[in-house]
């Protein structure tokens, strides 16, 4: 690892150096049955035990291209505004590795089914629009599991094993142009074009998405030059990059590395690079691969795909309400203005706010669970929003048991604790913790009445019309009630017995 | 010898179903001829009898107990061991595979399987298919039944000496450039390449991909059109397979055999042995050629030269583009999932296994293709060789297209040349010069590389070696192939009296 690297201050890269970056992102897609042959897809089987003649790459198997995956790439080609092609053909790639059976990966070369789209990606209140190059369709490789050494990487290890099952599964390559102009920005902007790309993967529902299952993996390039330069500066790829905190840091890292190297007048090397999620930064992988000619050909073993254009249209008529339409939409039903959704969007929220609402609660509330309490537990412990253990029903919950009055927001926040701890919904935990807000119950009237005989300076101070010094009693109930009692009732209570009405 | 094993396969179907044989008695007579004389020939790679005998059984019991069988339930049948078949071991000719038991059956050892045929066993090929005299498999070196100092063909060189060596009686090959219908021109056989994607090819080990088809050899045309129809058919599983209804090909041989070719327009290709294309032809195969054209005329076909000058180009074409495509086909044999390993001892990197395992995994020809193909695919290289050929391919394509469209929409219905400009050579005549090798398939190329079908059929003897007579159709018109073939082997039986094979010497000897 290069713990090693000299680092330019990040502020300070911007006063000499301009980023251009670009991203591939491979998307699994959630189809039932892998791309070429019927083996199942499903996640976390037994190794070996989803695979087949042809995803082993048995003598005299044969491809069959899988339909649903063919439609689920135009789709997304659609909702990225590109063009789909009339006559798309599969090519080989060839190379040798152990995880690709067949000794080539069937992937799309220079006939790929989508091209020349776009994305609009906002930041800070700004909008930059990435240009999609292409969005084609392959298959994905089986996995390699390396014994013995310590990294978990084939360097020391003293053999390998080959997990099969993912062979052969779709994958998706979005591969944007190059993005220049982002600035000091380009960390958020790749970070943000990833968020916003898997929102619409989500909406198209075309791949479950999960980032740590490897549902959707990022390369990221990263280049600079100095500002006012006519020319790009030389490219790092920097591989399997695998949340979307990761994408901003990769590229972070990256630039601050790189001007390092220029400014020492170190030429940057064009190479692929290892992101490393415990320190956040990236080290250089095998640099063998500059040398691999692929030799690309045409797949004979499948006819070309020609997409009817009347299905197409059909299928960008039935295109789904897409995440910036739909955010819109939000924006206006819930009342905020469009730098309150860009919280919402940066947070990776509004999937889940929206499911709250939709389970009950009220859009502000909603938000200020979700934007705080929960957005300061995920930042605590370094995860998603979205990968708390804690449903967006789970907080309508919470946020319904607050509404009636039955705990109040320190208490919701003990109950969310619960919750989070695996105890069970929020009226459970409640219930087993005992943590609902008491009413007027004789425990209470008990305390308040304890409360004004245990001070009478205090209570006659009120009696003679210091209705401020009413706090203090406030204070006693809640000390002997340890919290649970609401104070407005208290409050109340107090000054039914008190000041008369 | 048994008569068993010089009876034709459809006259076998008609004894089995009328039940005057047993399978278990037809099984066991081609089993004993293929112990007392496939030492000296070398056609078969692999039999079990146990299995032979126990499908046979089955078929004799299924009988027995009245089920409706196929008319080929109980006939022999042995398949070249490029088709997978499930736990019998298939090499495809080559070490690297020795020992591997394939996990399943191709899609036409299924069909032939469900039809009841009894499998005797798997026939010696030129390693991956690749050559014309079988010397290329990496196990035997396989005769030629006619002289055994003479190589059978190839790459199909263990199925056509099994079945014109009476070892079995009909079998499957596979034709890329040629591989079935030189082996059955050289050892006196009926051998038709069907139309490209009319027979699946899931279970066949790739060679090359776009021009790989399997079909029939057989003693008789009427035997080829019927294990023709028995593997033809769209398979689900192949995405090049033709979604078209099985051809009636049984039939059309049957019409053909009662010898009326009236009105059939044949076009005689001047590149493929013509006047000024006569290099590299033997006199003897030129002159058979000519006597079979003219006996076409008195059967009643309109006859005509049709020039086709981009099958000029059809030899260089067809090595690049089948070289690239295996390539890719055979990168798959690393040394990872299956068959051979060289080199693991724990010292040795991956790379270094993977490269001594098809070092010594991979016999000569096969690498100069990989190496051949590989240079063709290479960047900077690609346009000018796989793109280059991929563009003759589609002149060859467009030659077939204009002589069976015609300029004035009268073209011909069958194109005609030799199947191979020479007879079978000595064994070792060839080994050392591959051009001369690859010079066998020279007539046979352009069919292969416009995936039209094509058949080859006996006409007459050269030096006493059999001559082969190719009939080249349009893509799904293979029932005209077997028509005409039937229509000659008819004409010709009578005018000699007997069956073409019946001229072996072993057979006349016996």
């Amino acid at each position: 690892m290069s713990t090693t690297d000299r680092l330019v201050d990040f502020d300070e890269v911007l006063t000499r150096y301009e980023p251009v970056m670009g991203l591939e992102t491979h998307v699994e897609l959630g189809t039932a049955s892998k791309m070429f042959c019927g083996c199942s897809t499903t996640f976390g089987a037994e190794p070996n035990t989803q695979t087949c003649p042809t995803c082993l790459g048995l003598p005299g198997s044969l491809p069959v291209a899988n339909a649903a995956a063919i439609e689920s790439t135009i789709r997304i080609g659609l909702a990225l505004g590109c063009r789909i092609a009339t006559w798309a053909r599969f090519s080989r790639k060839n190379y040798f590795y152990p995880d690709i059976p067949k000794g080539f990966q069937t992937t799309q070369y220079d006939e790929p089914l989508c091209t020349a789209g776009h994305l609009d990606v906002e930041v800070d209140g700004e909008t930059y629009r990435v240009e999609i190059e292409r969005v084609h369709l392959e298959e994905d490789t089986g996995k390699n599991l390396h014994v013995g050494g310590s990294t978990g990487r084939i360097h020391g290890a003293d053999h390998s094993l080959i997990d099969y099952n993912r062979a052969g599964i779709p994958l998706v390559e979005i591969v944007t142009r190059p993005i220049p102009g982002a600035g000091a920005k380009a960390p958020e902007v790749a970070k943000a074009y990833v968020t916003e790309l898997r929102e619409i993967l989500v909406a198209l529902g075309v791949s479950e998405v999960r980032m740590e299952q490897g549902n959707l993996r990022c390369d990221v390039n990263t280049s600079l030059a100095p500002i006012g330069s006519l020319e790009w500066g030389t490219r790092t790829e920097t591989k399997n990059v695998n949340s979307l905190r990761s994408v901003e840091r990769a590229v972070r890292f990256e630039m601050r590395r790189q001007a390092a190297l220029l400014d020492e007048g170190v030429a940057i090397r064009q190479e692929t690079r290892h992101f490393h999620e415990d320190t956040g930064s990236t080290s250089p992988g095998r640099s063998k691969e500059e040398a691999t000619d692929y030799r690309y050909f045409p797949e004979p073993d499948l006819v070309p795909v020609a997409p009817d254009e009347e299905w197409v249209a059909s299928l960008l008529a039935a295109l789904p309400e897409l995440p910036a339409a739909r955010r819109t939409r939000l924006s206006d039903e819930w009342g905020i203005s469009p730098t309150e959704m860009a919280w919402l969007v940066n947070a990776g929220a509004v999937e889940l706010v929206s499911e709250t609402v939709a389970a009950g609660a009220s859009p502000a509330d909603a938000r200020k669970w979700w934007l705080g309490d929960l957005a300061r537990r995920a930042n605590d412990t370094g995860t998603e929003l979205g990968e708390l253990a804690v449903t967006p029903k789970q907080v309508a919950e919470l946020i319904g048991l607050i509404s009636a009055g039955t705990i109040n927001d320190q208490l919701a926040r003990q109950a969310l604790d619960g919750v989070l701890a695996g105890e069970g919904d929020p009226a459970a935990v409640v219930e087993a913790r005992g943590l609902a807000v008491m009413g007027e119950s004789d425990e209470l009237v008990g305390a308040v009445d304890a409360a004004i005989e245990g001070n009478p300076d205090v209570a006659d101070k009120v009696r003679g019309g210091k209705v401020q010094a009413i706090g203090a009693l406030v204070g006693a109930v809640m000390k002997t009630t340890r919290g649970k009692a609401d104070a407005a009732t208290v409050k109340r209570m107090l000054e039914e017995r008190l000041v008369g009405s | 010898m048994s008569e068993l094993t010089t009876t034709d396969a459809a006259e076998l179907g008609r004894l089995l179903t009328a039940g005057e044989v047993s399978a278990v008695d037809v099984t066991q007579a081609y089993l004993d001829r293929i112990e007392a004389e496939d030492g000296a020939i070398g056609a078969y790679l692999h039999v079990d009898a146990e299995a032979a005998l126990r499908s046979a059984e089955q078929v004799d019991a299924a009988r027995a107990d009245g089920g409706a069988l196929g008319p080929l339930a109980g006939i022999p049948l042995a398949l070249k061991d490029v088709v997978v078949t499930e736990g019998v071991p298939t090499t495809s000719g080559s070490k690297i595979l020795e020992g591997w038991r394939p996990p399943y059956d191709a899609t036409l050892a299924a069909r032939l399987k469900t039809a009841g045929t009894v499998l005797l066993g798997k026939t010696n090929m030129d390693e991956f298919a690749m050559g014309s005299s079988t010397e290329n498999s990496a196990y035997q070196v396989t005769r030629n039944p006619w002289d055994h100092d003479r190589i059978p063909g190839g790459s199909s060189g263990g199925s056509s000496a099994a079945v014109a060596g009476a070892l079995a009686p009909w079998a499957i090959g596979t034709d890329t450039g040629g591989s079935i219908r030189q082996p059955a021109a050289v050892t006196g056989l009926v051998g038709h390449k069907p139309t490209y994607g009319s027979v699946s090819r899931y279970g066949l080990i790739a060679f090359s991909s776009s021009l790989d088809q399997a079909g029939p050899m057989a003693r008789t045309v009427l035997d080829a059109a019927l294990l023709h129809e028995a593997i033809a058919g769209h398979d689900p599983l192949d995405s090049t397979s033709i979604a078209a209804p099985v051809p009636v090909l049984a039939e059309s041989a049957r019409r053909g055999a009662e010898g009326d070719l009236a009105g059939l327009r044949v076009g005689v290709v001047t590149e493929l042995g013509g006047d000024g294309h006569t290099d590299g032809y033997e006199a003897g195969v030129l002159a058979r050629f000519t006597e079979t054209v003219a006996l076409l005329e008195s059967l009643g076909a309109e006859v005509r030269p049709v020039s086709c000058p981009a099958f000029d180009l059809a030899l260089p074409a067809y090595y690049l583009i089948a070289p690239s495509e295996a390539s890719s086909n055979l990168a798959r044999f690393d040394g990872v999932r299956y068959g051979l390993r060289v080199g693991d001892d724990g010292n040795r990197d991956l790379d270094e296994v993977m490269a001594l395992t098809r070092e010594q995994g991979f016999g000569p020809e096969v690498k100069r293709r990989i190496i051949l193909g590989t240079y063709a695919l290479s960047s900077g290289y690609y346009d000018a060789y796989y793109g280059q050929a991929q563009k003759v391919r589609t002149l060859i394509t467009r030659d077939f297209t204009t002589a069976f469209d015609g300029d004035d929409g009268h073209g011909v219905d069958v194109l005609v040349s030799p199947t191979s400009p020479t007879v079978a050579w000595p064994v070792g005549a060839r080994v050392d010069d591959p051009i001369a090798m690859y010079a066998a398939d020279l007539c046979t190329l352009p069919a292969s590389l416009a995936g039209v079908p094509a058949i080859s059929v006996p006409c007459g003897l050269s030096d006493g070696l059999p001559v082969g007579f190719q009939v080249m159709a349009p893509a799904l018109a293979d029932d005209r192939c077997y028509k005409v073939a039937a229509a000659l082997e008819a004409a010709q039986d009578a005018a000699r009296g007997s069956r073409f094979l019946d001229q072996l010497p072993v057979r006349s000897a016996a």
